[in-house]
């Protein structure tokens, strides 16, 4: 504990003996150390010091150049102007010369390295120095003549600094010693503002709708704009007069405002005017009164130029539309004009929350913008109407758009625009958005600020301009859908309409309302009329639901009933319509409707789905096609469903087809808790149709196996079915069999049944397409399995596995010889042989269309790795054991499917044992053009194995293989990422070790410089770094 | 070896934004992209030049418009323009040209690497030079020759 004496003490003796200047810079550092802490914690025992400590202080600190002991010694005098704040003490009477100690400083020159190993930068040294500057008023008199004079320095940096500086030193300062200088900083301000105002692009417009026109700030002109806005916070009456009585500015005004057009403007008056601008914005934007004082200053001499003062006296508005009468199109006052409303506005939606009826009270600059208002809505109208007739330079319609769009969100309870001039407005726009043709600048434009002014009404409650706008705009655009002109593209139509709606709830259910209308009439027209243009109609339509209308809805996560009843609604038009036909592109609106399906489905609660399965259901048993009844004994449907089985998809009536698929659409979506009806109906229903080649059940299959509960509570629900009886049906009927006694059972039952029928004249085409089927289903139903992370799934690959190993199982042939002879039974394998395959694709890749997060799948973490670890050595012993190249074939497709969809962290852990047998499957898959996405998916694998560090080793082993293959995908025809790709593995290649890979650069440099006449330009550029980084690692002569 | 640099001060130029190419995306899996002036360009426009820390781009040795190329008849014509007439390291830009562009382009391209006319002293003598096979390969046969032109070609690898 030092007592306060002692600190005196302390500092005495330091003041009398230290020559701090003299000594090393660690122990400068430690003097000032000490130094500072005495001011800190004794400050009362160090003050008594008086003029010494001060004169101390200064000797101290005089002429210090290091950075580390620069920020020390400038707090010292931050503390030091605390420590003596009176105007006559210590401090007053060295003022001057502290700071010109200080002052040598300003601006700060650093000239050390970012790497340095101290981390103080420039920008710390300046903000100290800066708090020192400002610590004390006393400085005044130093400080703003030197932040003055280096305004005038050449060096960009010094007057970025003095700005700053300024705008932090006029604060404390105060108003009274700021006065004097005034003038001054005005001046120098407005140079600054003006003259570095521009140095890029003068209207970067090219960039997609930009929100402040392109005004490229650099830093100068941004520090002098906040030093402006301080100033005149500080002292508003000065400065405006300053800005109002300047004859340079007089004299700007009046030069950006002579001539009329935008680009007759000189490049320099366009910059004055873009700085004027801001200028404008900034000071008004400070408070009432400052806007007050600019608006009279500035908005009378723009209604004049722009013509608009003479008819001001009539308040009535012109019809829109009439050409403009008005003066010319003067663009700088039509600029200056808008910014000048933009800010004023942004001042009362700023003010509101503070108190809307004092700033109400004091303002008299609305009653000006109010008896203009009129005639400057109809100005800036029929501005835009003509330059929609006519080319307009871009930022013409710029500054229109901008003005009407302020002047329609000017919050209503400030209401200097009346009911008739907002309507008048969205009039206007609205005019625009429906004789918009096509993609034009004042299209986008508009229609950003249709939606701007929703958003606005939408948040400031504005009931009574809701109304208009919800019939002006909403309303109108709305009844456009079903209106049939031809001026608008459709798709451009449904953009706006979606954009509009979700500018605010209201709007938005309107906008629904009319999609639905839109959509349940074009949907009788083309259900039960087979109206093609209709049909052509309705795709875009449900395409915006689903992309737009939905996922808001998915957002706010609201309104779920609206959704429900958009739902129920299109099953009552499937119940309602028996003649349902569909004719041309029937497919593809079976495929939008069915997204929609889900995807509303999946948005609803699971009560509403109940309430929609339920629905679904009942009209799908009353279809006469569908005869579900309670399951029969499992033996005899067998026989019955035997008969269906040669019924191919054709067979369906366009209804059924319908009806079974937004079925299996709805069933995809459920929640996991939502209960089904007649499960084992439903399963059982959805596996006769998969045999016959039905995709969406077999998804619909996988979905219901996939969320139904392991266990019930009690039998609340009679008909509900755990997944173990589900599961049990499923086998019951025999798609495939769990006892697996009979290799190829599910086949068997098949064939039986197909054998009984051989008087339909069955082909075994036909009976392959059935297996295919089945696998399809088994793959989807796997996948439920898998992904919940049930064993069971373990009977499907199994039952998988044997299909792809049986083409040399002769205990199935002589079915086939009964059937079709010999040859027929050797072309038919193939095929199912490559649909077993492929249901490991099914099993292992994530599906868009269901079994994912968005409908509600039950996930186990980590499933992919775990089926991973268990497949791999069963596969790769299958692999070596299967002596038939077909069968190999066919393995290293499975295989690679596997792979090739599971994490890669999980492959490398294994990728000794795995890379030569991926690097066979690779080249399996290269043969076929249609494996090329297989192909590409497999070397991405190989990539990220070479990419990553503990694959390294495996890579180094096996390096020579690697670099075969991929020197043969380097020629690879079908798909030019696979070539780019295997380049870029090539030069990851070349850095393993030398005496690896030195062998093989002759091969590789060879066939590189093929590649170099690649068609793709992509891969030839590749290809010239690949060669080089081969080529360059021995002799480095022209060729190799 | 003269001691000091040729041109101690050359005029240095910004560098032109480099063009991405707006392929389309779906575009025909098999349709020929043909070698181009941009994409010659886009080979040397990084090689450094000899004697300074700056780009032949920079240095405006070498524009986009002084290339020729011929993808059909594999034929592409290099001109570049030293920056002082008499500069001797004329004949090391023409090399490090020829060297890059023989190890970028396919081998059935024929390059042609000259001098724009009138823009130094001894033109044909550099370029009978420049486009002679024999003396390009005993060129390249000097291992300090070669170190030069390697390092002037290392930024184009970047």
């Amino acid at each position: 504990m030092v007592s306060g004496s002692d600190a005196r003490l302390v500092g005495q003796s330091y003041l009398q003996n230290l020559q701090v200047q003299s000594l090393a810079q660690h122990d400068r550092m430690l003097c000032f150390e000490l130094l500072e802490c005495l001011l800190d914690r004794y400050s009362d025992a160090v003050a008594a010091l008086g003029d010494d400590l001060v004169y101390g202080i200064c000797e101290a600190i005089d002429g210090e150049k290091d950075p580390r002991c620069l920020m020390l010694t400038f707090h010292l005098v931050e503390v030091l102007a605390w420590l003596f704040p009176e105007p006559s003490g210590p401090l007053a009477s060295f003022a001057g010369d502290i700071f010109e100690i200080l002052g040598c400083y300003f601006p700060i020159h650093f000239t050390h390295q970012q790497g340095d190993d101290f981390d103080i930068k420039r920008d710390d040294l300046s903000r100290a120095l800066m708090l020192a500057f400002s610590s004390s008023p006393l400085f005044e008199p130093f400080a703003i003549p030197l932040l003055l004079e280096k305004l005038s320095s050449s060096l960009p940096l010094a007057k970025v600094d003095s700005f700053r500086y300024l705008s932090h030193c006029v604060l404390k300062y105060g108003v009274d010693r700021m006065g004097k200088h005034a003038k001054a900083i005005w001046s120098s301000l407005k140079d600054a503002i003006f003259t570095f105002s521009l140095q890029g692009n003068i209207f970067s417009l090219a960039s997609d709708l930009p929100d402040t026109m392109g005004f490229e700030e650099n830093d100068i002109t941004k520090e002098a704009l906040i030093c402006l806005e301080k100033v005149i916070l500080q002292n508003d009456g000065i400065f405006l007069s300053l800005i109002v009585d300047d004859e340079d500015v007089e004299m700007i005004l009046r030069s950006v405002t002579i001539s009329n057009s935008y680009n007759s403007l000189s490049v320099e008056s366009k910059q004055k005017l873009l700085a004027f601008g801001r200028i404008i914005v900034v000071s008004a934007k400070i408070s009432s009164s400052s806007c007050d004082r600019i608006f009279h200053f500035l908005f009378p001499r723009l209604m004049d130029i722009l013509g608009l003062s003479s008819s001001s006296l009539s308040l009535e508005c012109i019809p829109y539309g009439s050409p403009v009468s008005f003066g010319q199109l003067n663009f700088g006052a039509i600029y200056l004009c808008t910014e000048l409303l933009a800010a004023c506005r942004d001042l009362i939606v700023g003010s509101e929350d503070i108190a809307p009826q004092s700033v109400l009270m004091q303002v008299s600059w609305c009653c000006l913008l109010q008896r203009f208002s009129g005639p400057l809505t109809t100005f800036l109208s029929s501005s835009l109407v003509t330059s929609m007739k006519q080319e307009n330079c871009d930022a013409n319609i710029y500054s229109g758009v901008k003005g009407l769009r302020t002047l329609a969100t000017f919050p209503g309870w400030f209401l200097p625009i009346s009911k008739s001039i907002f309507e008048n407005i969205l009039t206007v726009f609205m005019s625009i958005l429906t004789a918009g043709c096509e993609e034009t600048l004042l299209w986008k434009l508009s229609l950003k600020a249709l939606v701007q002014i929703g958003t606005f009404t939408e948040k400031f409650h504005d009931s009574e301009r809701a109304t208009s706008y919800m019939n002006i705009v909403v309303g109108k655009i709305v009844s456009s859908i079903s209106l049939d002109d031809s001026s608008m593209p459709y798709s451009l139509k449904l953009d706006a309409i979606a954009e509009i709606g979700g500018s605010g709830m209201h709007f938005m259910l309107k906008v629904i309302q009319g999609l639905e209308e839109a959509i349940s009439a074009n949907f009788f027209e083309a259900s039960s009329k087979g109206n093609l243009k209709s049909v052509e109609v309705l795709i875009p339509l449900l395409e915006c639901f689903s992309k737009k209308v939905l996922p808001w809805f998915h957002k706010t996560s609201l309104f779920e009933d609206i959704v429900f009843h958009f739902v129920i609604n299109i099953w009552n038009q499937m119940e309602a319509n028996t003649t349902f036909n569909i004719g041309i592109k029937a497919n593809e609106l079976l495929d939008v409707t069915m997204m929609v399906m889900r995807q509303a489905v999946a948005d609803c609660s699971e009560k509403n789905q109940g309430l929609i399965v339920q629905k679904a259901y009942n009209i799908l048993s009353s279809s006469a096609s569908f005869s579900l009844k309670e399951p029969m004994p499992l033996s005899i449907p067998l026989k019955t469903e035997g008969l269906q089985l040669t019924q191919n998809l054709q067979d369906f009536s366009c209804r059924d087809e319908w009806l079974i698929s937004l079925f299996a659409s709805v069933i995809m979506a459920l929640r996991p808790q939502t209960c089904l009806p007649d499960v084992r109906v439903v399963l059982e229903l959805f596996m006769s149709v998969v045999l016959k080649g039905h995709v969406p059940a077999a998804q619909a299959l996988g979905s219901i196996i996939n969320k139904l509960p392991a266990t019930i509570d009690s039998v609340e629900v009679s008909r509900a079915c755990t997944l173990e009886e589900a599961m049990v049906i499923i086998s019951k009927m025999n798609l495939w069999s769990v006892n697996g006694n009979s290799s190829f059972r599910k086949c068997n039952v098949i064939c039986k049944s197909v054998e009984n029928l051989t008087d339909l004249d069955i082909s075994a085409n036909n009976n392959a397409m059935v297996q295919t089927n089945v696998l399809v289903g088994l793959a989807w139903i796997g996948k439920g399995l898998l992904m919940r992370g049930h064993e069971k799934v373990k009977d499907i690959t199994m039952t998988l596995l044997r299909c792809l190993l049986s083409t040399i199982n002769t205990e199935l042939l002589p079915i086939q010889h009964g059937l079709s002879g010999n040859d027929s039974g050797q072309d038919m394998h193939p095929l199912v042989m490559k649909s077993a395959a492929d249901a490991f694709h099914i099993l292992m890749s994530d599906s868009e269309i269901c079994l994912n997060k968005r409908f509600h799948a039950t996930v186990r973490p980590l499933y992919k790795q775990h089926f991973f670890s268990i497949m791999m050595p069963i596969l790769l012993s299958s692999i070596t054991g299967s002596d038939s190249s077909i069968t190999r074939s066919f393995l290293y497709r499975a295989f690679g499917h596997v792979i090739s969809n599971t994490p890669l962290v999980a492959v490398i852990t294994e990728c000794k044992k795995l890379i030569p047998v991926l690097l066979d499957s690779l080249a399996v898959s290269s043969v076929d053009i249609l494996d090329k996405d297989l192909t590409y998916s497999l070397l991405l694998v190989i990539s990220g194995i070479i990419m990553d560090e503990n694959g390294r080793e495996a890579v180094t082993e096996n390096a020579h293989i690697i670099i075969n293959c991929l020197v043969g995908l380097l020629s690879y025809p079908h798909m030019m990422l696979v070539r780019e790709t295997a380049i870029q593995c090539l030069v990851a290649m070349s850095g393993l070790p030398h005496v690896r890979i030195y062998p093989m650069r002759t091969q590789v440099l060879r066939a590189i410089s093929k590649a170099l006449d690649d068609p793709k330009r992509v891969v030839r550029q590749e290809a010239v770094r690949c060669r080089q980084a081969w080529a360059s690692m021995a002799s480095r002569s022209l060729y190799f | 070896m003269v001691s000091g640099l040729i041109n101690a001060n050359p005029v240095v130029y910004e560098r032109k934004e480099r063009r991405v190419r707006t392929a389309p995306f779906s575009a025909d899996e098999y349709a020929v992209e043909p070698i181009d002036q941009q994409e010659i360009f886009d080979h040397i426009r990084d090689i450094k030049d000899p004697e300074h820390p700056y780009s032949l781009e920079e240095l405006k040795v070498v524009t986009e418009d002084a290339i020729e190329v011929d993808d059909k008849h594999s034929h592409v014509r290099v001109t570049f323009t030293p920056t002082v007439e008499h500069c001797s390291m004329a004949t090391v830009i023409g090399l490090c040209l020829r060297v890059k562009l023989m190890r970028s382009l396919p081998s059935r391209y024929k390059v042609d690497i000259r001098i724009a006319p009138g823009t130094h002293a001894t033109e044909a003598a550099v370029n009978k030079q420049l486009n002679d096979k024999e003396r390009v390969a005993a060129a390249l046969e000097n291992p300090n020759l070669l170190d030069m032109v390697d390092e002037c070609l290392a930024p184009t690898y970047a």
